[in-house]
């Protein structure tokens, strides 16, 4: 049945690929052992410049986008940069699997073989000594180790106070002035058919849907992966075929190695985008989550509280039980 | 000069040039093995970039396969080479293209001259070491791998099963003593000529070519029938992971590298720049003081190791899910469930807490109305919700959380009939849960309501069925808590042991003992409400018998002990 799925998705991905309008294409230039990103973005002009700072440091050697509809000149910078190889689409984000479908062919097309990271614009992925271990090193190792998937918890960050007065700046980190998260009230449950975890909890689950937590977000992600062209992700990248690869964690008492994506959502930002994407309803799960938002009029909330975490690094998340390093050392 | 050197170079040939160069420099002579899988312009291109040093020479190349006997037979050759060619050759140092010198060659030759006769080679018998790639350890030495471990592991593990069955048992040569260890070796000039020359060396290489990873025992095995003086050690530091792959450094082991004064370290990441910028460096202090320790490498490994296997007790995360039942502590640390107290006594939370100097007494954390937690705010410590929709969504992480997130400092809080019993099992098979129920207790909060008696009957018989299912929980085998249970009447007739053994087990230490106790509820009348229920036709067996009329506390002085299930 999964195997099924897999294909039809793939099949479906194929078929998808007419609509996107190459921009421009820069891949003759990635060398085989090049770390690859792929990422669907709309209106997000603001934070790009700190977007491709922040994985250009951390290794990426080639960015694969998909630029669905902007309206704020976001698509432009990005066609501009080097490293950047960009398709365009107008058509509907929802029926293109929230843009899985766009990216699942891209991915067929030029991810076979390398280490490939699939994130968000607003989604920073650390991992353990990612501040002395560039992405290829984590990539050699896990190579080493045949392991071909890596797993993170997405990190909910907030500002302490209302978020829209957490002002971003173009270039500018978003730690800076939203740099705090919840460290332990995250519930986990197995998905046996997918074979994944199901997470959930964070300040959107204690703020937004403590009465009804099952529509909670997910928030366990497979971001990293050896990619291979009979893969595609499920939803979002909460999951991925074949379902093996959802096994990033041990069921012996052991830690796997994890990371963690900092989700610097909650920014001035917020309030905009809730009410726009409300309104299109075209988000993962038909926009619910941002409904959410807008009905229990939480669209400009403060997350924080006097148990708020405020960001420091891996380590201090290693610390936490929120990553681990399992056996690198 | 009296070392050679033997480099085996697979992958990163423009690291194993610099590693050369470095070896080179002290004017070691050395001979090459470059794995056949190396594509021949790389090969090319490698030999032409070290022409310009003579005492570099290489040999005919192999095609070598992890575990596979072509290793052994290249070290074997460039042995051969460089022992005929170096007469003046004392030690013969075997390494890889991935080794990097630490401390200057020159400090290596210098410890060498000191010990002429020493040859340093990890060598063990499979009794003695608990290496078990792949579960084999002895039987590496027993049985027929024909099969590649690693491109067809399916079929290598049937094979080897099927050998199993039939009992199936290779002969070990005569004299043989199969040892294992470290691939990375330095022997004298006696002793390796002694291997390569000795007049059975064809029977042996028949034998070994067919044992699995001849690479750690074909010389490991060979050593111990000819030299004089073992030191069971590599020179080479380098560790392995449970899995028994080799790990790596990187430039954040640095300063560890410079601290362990090992003279050589594999594998190095080929992206390391900093630290073949950085070594070999001469030791700090002078270095005939200086013998390799590296001890607090093998720490940080065999924390990795730890961590990988063990993991951390009562952590849930998104790379470690533990199915519950493989686990004898559920949980991070010590607990306390109590059962009824807060019902016998006014305040107890706040009694508790004041008399364990401040311990975290919660009141009812599973309550309908919310988690009542000890400081009454509606999030506590990790950012956990008071909601109790959101609690009962998944009630057993809600409780593994708490615990974790206060893994420094003993738990303790209320629970009850009325309470969500999603937890009961959990808690129950959990070896950190300390679990006290005074069973019946909830009758007072009933007999103090004072509400209209048919509903009291009501929810009494409800609260009781409740606690009596939790109870056959607490009794069943599977329960590893430590579990005490008193009926109501027990408890109220002799409290103060009880509340002695609590505020040990919150203190987490013999606690002096207990002056007075807290203000126990007026339960006068108490014994005519039950005669009232039981008249009702409702039997509160729970409670325990108290007497129809009179003050209860004062008219039950026979003392009884509470009993300890286990």
């Amino acid at each position: 049945m999964l195997r099924l799925q897999r294909k039809r998705w793939k099949v479906r991905a194929f078929r998808k690929r007419r609509e996107l309008v190459e921009v421009k294409n820069r891949t003759k230039g990635i060398r085989p052992d090049d770390i690859l990103l792929f990422c669907t973005f709309r209106n997000e002009d603001v934070r790009l410049p700190y977007f491709f700072e922040y994985y250009r440091k951390m290794g990426v050697d080639h960015f694969v986008m998909v630029n669905n509809g902007s309206t704020d000149g976001g698509d432009d910078y990005a066609a501009a940069q080097p490293d950047v190889s960009l398709w365009s689409t107008d058509a509907g984000y929802g029926n293109a699997r929230f843009g899985m479908d766009w990216l699942t062919y891209l991915q067929w097309r030029y991810g076979h073989g390398h280490w490939a990271l699939t994130v968000d614009v607003d989604e920073f992925f650390v991992y353990p000594f990612c501040d002395t271990r560039p992405l290829a090193a984590l990539g050699d190792w896990l190579d080493a180790s045949d392991v071909r998937s890596f797993g993170a918890l997405m990190l909910d960050l907030y500002p302490q106070g209302p978020v829209s007065e957490a002002r971003y700046e173009r270039g500018m980190d978003p730690l800076e002035i939203a740099s705090w998260f919840d460290a332990g009230n995250y519930t986990i449950s197995q998905n046996k058919r997918m074979r994944n975890l199901w997470i959930q909890g964070g300040p959107r689950a204690r703020a937004f849907f403590s009465d009804k937590p099952e529509q909670a977000p997910a928030l366990n992600k497979v971001p990293f992966v050896k990619w291979n062209r009979r893969y595609t992700y499920v939803s979002s990248t909460h999951m991925i075929l074949p379902r093996g690869l959802n096994l990033v964690y041990d069921q012996q008492g052991g830690e796997k190695t994890s990371g963690a994506l900092l989700h610097a959502k909650f920014i001035n930002t917020f309030s905009e985008r809730a009410q726009e994407e409300a309104a299109r309803g075209e988000h993962y799960g038909a926009g619910h989550e941002y409904q959410q938002y807008a009905e229990t009029g939480q669209d400009d909330p403060d997350l924080w509280t006097k148990w708020s975490e405020q960001y420091l690094n891996w380590r201090q998340l290693e610390v936490l039980g929120l990553l681990s390093k399992g056996n690198w050392a | 000069m009296s070392v050679g050197v033997i480099i085996l170079a697979h992958t990163a040939l423009q690291r194993a040039e610099q590693a050369i160069r470095h070896w080179a420099d002290a004017g070691c002579p050395i001979v090459v093995h470059v794995d056949k899988k190396v594509n021949h312009n790389e090969y090319v291109a490698f030999v032409e970039a070290l022409s310009d040093l003579d005492q570099v020479t290489f040999v005919q190349r192999r095609r070598c396969d992890w575990g596979g006997w072509e290793l052994v037979a290249a070290t074997q050759d460039a042995a051969t080479k460089l022992l005929d060619s170096h007469p003046e050759l004392r030690h013969i140092y075997l390494a890889s293209g991935a080794c990097l010198p630490l401390r200057p060659v020159s400090e290596l030759c210098t410890y060498l001259d000191a010990r002429p006769e020493t040859d340093f080679i990890e060598s063990s018998t499979t009794e003695d070491v608990p290496w078990t790639v792949g579960g084999l350890d002895e039987e590496r030495f027993t049985l027929r791998f024909p099969f590649s471990w690693r491109r067809h592991r399916q079929i290598f593990d049937l094979y080897v099963k099927l050998q199993q069955l039939i009992g199936f048992k290779r002969r070990i040569p005569a004299g043989v003593v199969p040892h294992m260890g470290s691939q990375w070796w330095c022997l004298t000039r006696r002793t390796l000529r002694a291997i390569l020359t000795d007049p059975k060396r064809s029977t042996y290489d028949r034998y070994f070519r067919k044992v699995w990873i001849p690479d750690e025992s074909y010389f490991q095995t060979l050593a111990r029938l000819h030299s004089t003086k073992i030191e069971s050690r590599s020179l080479t530091l380098s560790k392995f992971d449970y899995q028994g792959k080799p790990h790596v450094f990187y430039e954040d082991h640095k300063a560890l590298l410079r601290r362990s004064s090992c003279f050589v370290a594999r594998k190095i990441w080929p992206r390391a720049d900093a630290l073949y910028e950085t070594f070999p460096q001469p030791y700090d202090k002078p270095h005939e003081s200086v013998a390799p320790n590296p001890s607090s490498v093998d720490r940080i490994f065999a924390n990795a190791v730890d961590r990988r296997t063990l993991g951390r007790p009562g952590l849930y995360m998104q790379s470690r899910f533990p199915t519950i039942d493989r686990e004898n502590a559920v949980t991070a640390g010590p607990y306390s469930v109590l059962q009824g107290f807060a019902e016998v006594f006014e305040d107890f939370e706040s009694w508790l807490s004041k008399v364990t100097g401040g311990g975290d007494v919660h009141g009812h954390l599973f309550a309908p109305d919310r988690a009542h937690f000890n400081d009454g705010g509606p999030v506590y410590v990790g950012g956990m919700s008071d909601h109790p929709t959101l609690r009962d969504y998944n009630a057993k992480m809600f409780l593994t959380n708490l615990i974790w997130n206060n893994r420094d400092k003993h738990q303790a809080f209320q629970f009850g009939p009325m309470d969500t019993q999603t937890i009961n099992w959990m808690v129950a098979k959990d070896t950190n849960a300390r679990i006290s129920v005074v069973s019946g207790a909830w009758i007072i909060s009933l007999f103090l309501a004072r509400e209209e008696f048919s509903d009291v009957r009501k929810e009494a018989a409800r609260l009781q069925q409740i606690e009596h299912k939790q109870l056959k929980i607490l009794r069943s085998p599977f329960t590893k808590a430590r579990v005490r249970v008193m009926t109501l009447a027990e408890f109220v007739r002799s409290p103060m042991e009880t509340l002695q053994i609590i505020v040990d087990e919150v203190s987490e230490q013999p606690h002096p003992r207990l002056a007075e106790a807290p203000n126990m509820r007026k339960l006068d009348g108490l014994g005519a409400f039950l005669q009232d229920l039981r008249n009702q036709g409702m039997h509160p067996f729970l409670t325990g018998e108290f007497p129809k009329d009179g003050d209860t506390a004062a008219s039950l002085q026979t003392q009884q002990k509470p009993y300890l299930v286990r």
